[in-house]
């Protein structure tokens, strides 16, 4: 110790120590390099938001306005938040055709990389539901006949006891829910498209949510079972009343006519 | 039975020649002024006159009768080899019950062919001469309305209900009484409903509990453009009252911006634009909760009467005679929302003293 002390006046001393203090200080900035990740992360969050801008020009600024304040065409969309687009651009609501009563779903034409970068700029405008991640609505181990308690009080009234939809006032409806994607499911409950009423966290848990989406998956996709036989739409008694009025009848008059229609008779000699 | 026993009007017109009149034509005079064409001639169908082809017809009715046979072993064959629970896939009809559909089949079939072979064989084997016979007279012949007459006269002689008054009273008594029973029991359809009709479960300081998460709602948990459904705190599902509580008691709850709210009422009763309304219909009381977010519009799926939520629920479309009933609510200490009392006037459909 003594040598190094001896040593403090040497002219390269003050090199030394400034040496050393450099090497500390990368040190510990190497030390925090998430502070570099980070700093990523927000570029390219910031790069999509203005990819997604770009986006919104073209496709959707004519009816939301170009700051998607909303024009007398389409709502304003500060606040709806990144799920609201998933669930618009990715089951092809949006971009809307034309205004109307309802915007009906058709081909999607955004690819998912495209809606993500929609989605991102639309979320910037104001704070909204998220895109769910899917550990929010995998139906995976989620409780069938409480997800049907919960789809009967609260959903059943417009998309049918099945989820076959049904007719609304003025042209609107409730379209049908067969083969929806789960994560299309959560986000229209989650954003209330449309018409269709929100269901919040605070209204319909997490889990409610999961429950429901299991018991659509149950009961309303292509290989859902159905032990009572042909489901004629599910649409309850018109469709069944038509059913039997045609087929059931038809069957009965055509035996009718051939119990009492005249046999062939022997050519006369 | 002769002819002079049966009265005119019941007649077929005479004919010259009653038996085998098959083309006969009567002639018309006074009293019958139209001819009877009588049968047209009668037609021999193949089967009559060709014996091989009676024979096909034989063994096609043969082939269904024993096609039923055979559908109803499976019938039986089904029921003990297919599992209940099996589900077999079968176009058109998707995914369903192998049981069911295998027992509904072959029983389908199985009764199916009886009939048709039946139907087949009368059809083309059996006698289908046409045959003419007269009608008879509604009345009975004089003998018999005397016998018929006597009978009951020695019968009631017999019995001597005419001397022993006491059989006669106390049967006439029995009689007479036992309809009450029946009577008694109409006193089931009470007891009248009383004021239960104008109350529900609602009362002040009640709190107003999400029916999905059975936990009260503060203002926050109600966004605008959701919508949820609530029933009164302390009423459970497996209270043994809860659907009769249920059925008067349920409430929708939405949130719309206090400016929206076009009726001044309405806005007093609500808690920053939170608004709770009754969920019967007011109609014939079908829950409504067809809310279209949009347009505050809510319709009713039964015979689809409108409401107009931002207006005090005003009727605007459908059979409905008056606007669904409000719920009033505030805030408690604990910042959960309740109710500021009961509705102020009886919820669901119109009734005979309701005013």
């Amino acid at each position: 110790m003594k040598k190094l002390s001896a040593r403090r006046r040497h002219p390269l001393a003050a090199l030394v120590v400034l040496l050393l203090a450099l090497a500390c200080t990368g040190g510990l900035y190497t030390a925090f390099a998430p502070a570099d990740e980070a700093q990523a992360g927000t570029t390219a969050q910031s790069l999509a938001i203005d990819e997604g801008k770009k986006l919104y020009a073209v496709g959707c600024a004519s009816c939301h306005g170009t700051g998607g304040q909303g024009t007398t065409d389409g709502p304003p969309l500060s606040g709806v938040g990144a799920a609201a687009v998933d669930f618009q651009v990715g089951t092809g609501r949006m971009p809307a055709q034309q205004p109307g009563a309802q915007i009906p779903k058709k081909k999607v034409i955004y690819s998912q990389a495209e809606i993500d970068q929609l989605a991102a700029f639309v979320a910037s405008l104001g704070a909204g539901p998220t895109v769910p991640t899917e550990a929010q609505y995998n139906p995976e181990g989620a409780d069938i006949a409480k997800g049907g308690e919960l789809f009967r009080t609260n959903c059943a009234q417009c998309h049918n006891f099945t989820g076959k939809g049904g007719a609304l006032t003025n042209g609107k409806y409730a379209p049908t829910l067969e083969d929806v994607d789960p994560k299309h499911l959560y986000e229209a409950m989650q954003t209330g498209p449309q018409n269709m009423p929100s269901f919040p966290d605070t209204t319909l848990t997490e889990k409610n949510k999961q429950d429901i989406i299991a018991y659509l998956d149950a009961v309303n996709s292509d290989d859902s079972e159905s032990p009572g036989g042909l489901e004629l739409g599910g649409l309850g008694p018109v469709s069944e009343g038509l059913f039997g009025w045609i087929f059931g009848l038809g069957g009965l008059i055509a035996v009718a006519v051939w119990v009492a229609a005249r046999t062939a008779k022997a050519k006369k000699s | 039975m002769s002819s002079q026993e049966t009265p005119e009007e019941n007649l077929p017109a005479e004919r010259a020649d009653d038996e085998h009149a098959h083309g006969a034509v009567s002639v018309a005079d006074e009293k019958h002024p139209f001819a009877d064409p009588g049968l047209p001639p009668h037609e021999h169908r193949i089967q009559d006159i060709d014996e091989r082809a009676a024979k096909r017809s034989e063994r096609t009715v043969a082939f269904l009768f024993t096609l039923s046979m055979l559908a109803t072993v499976g019938f039986i064959a089904s029921f003990v080899t297919i599992p209940a629970d099996k589900i077999v896939y079968i176009f058109p009809l998707g995914h369903i019950s192998g049981l069911n559909f295998a027992l509904g089949m072959t029983l389908g079939l199985a009764l199916f062919c009886i009939g048709a072979g039946a139907v087949h064989w009368a059809r083309t084997l059996m006698s289908d001469e046409e045959m003419t016979d007269e009608r008879h007279a509604i009345a009975a012949e004089p003998e018999v309305k005397a016998k018929v007459l006597a009978d009951f006269k020695q019968g009631a002689k017999e019995s001597a209900l005419g001397r022993r008054k006491l059989i006669r009273n106390t049967m006439f008594g029995a009689l007479t009484l036992f309809p009450l029973s029946g009577i008694v029991l109409l006193r089931d359809l009470g007891p009248l409903p009383e004021d239960k009709l104008r109350h529900t479960l609602w009362r002040k300081g009640l709190q107003l509990v999400n029916m999905n998460t059975n936990e009260p709602l503060r203002p926050s948990d109600v966004a605008v453009g959701s919508l949820t459904f609530a029933k009164p705190e302390g009423l459970e599902e497996h209270d043994h009252d809860f659907q009769t509580e249920i059925a008067k008691a349920a409430l929708m709850i939405v949130r719309l911006q206090p400016d929206d709210i076009k009726d001044k009422r309405e806005l007093e009763w609500s808690h920053e634009g939170i608004v709770a309304y009754s969920k019967i219909c007011t109609h014939v009381g079908c829950p409504i909760s067809l809310y279209e977010q949009q347009t505050h519009h809510v319709l009713c799926p039964c015979h689809q009467s409108t409401f107009d939520l931002a207006d005090g629920a005003r009727v605007i479309f459908g059979p409905a005679g008056h606007a669904l009933p409000q719920l009033r609510i505030g805030v408690n200490d604990e910042g959960y929302l309740e109710a500021l009392g009961d509705f102020d006037e009886p919820v669901g459909p119109a009734f005979w003293e309701r005013g």
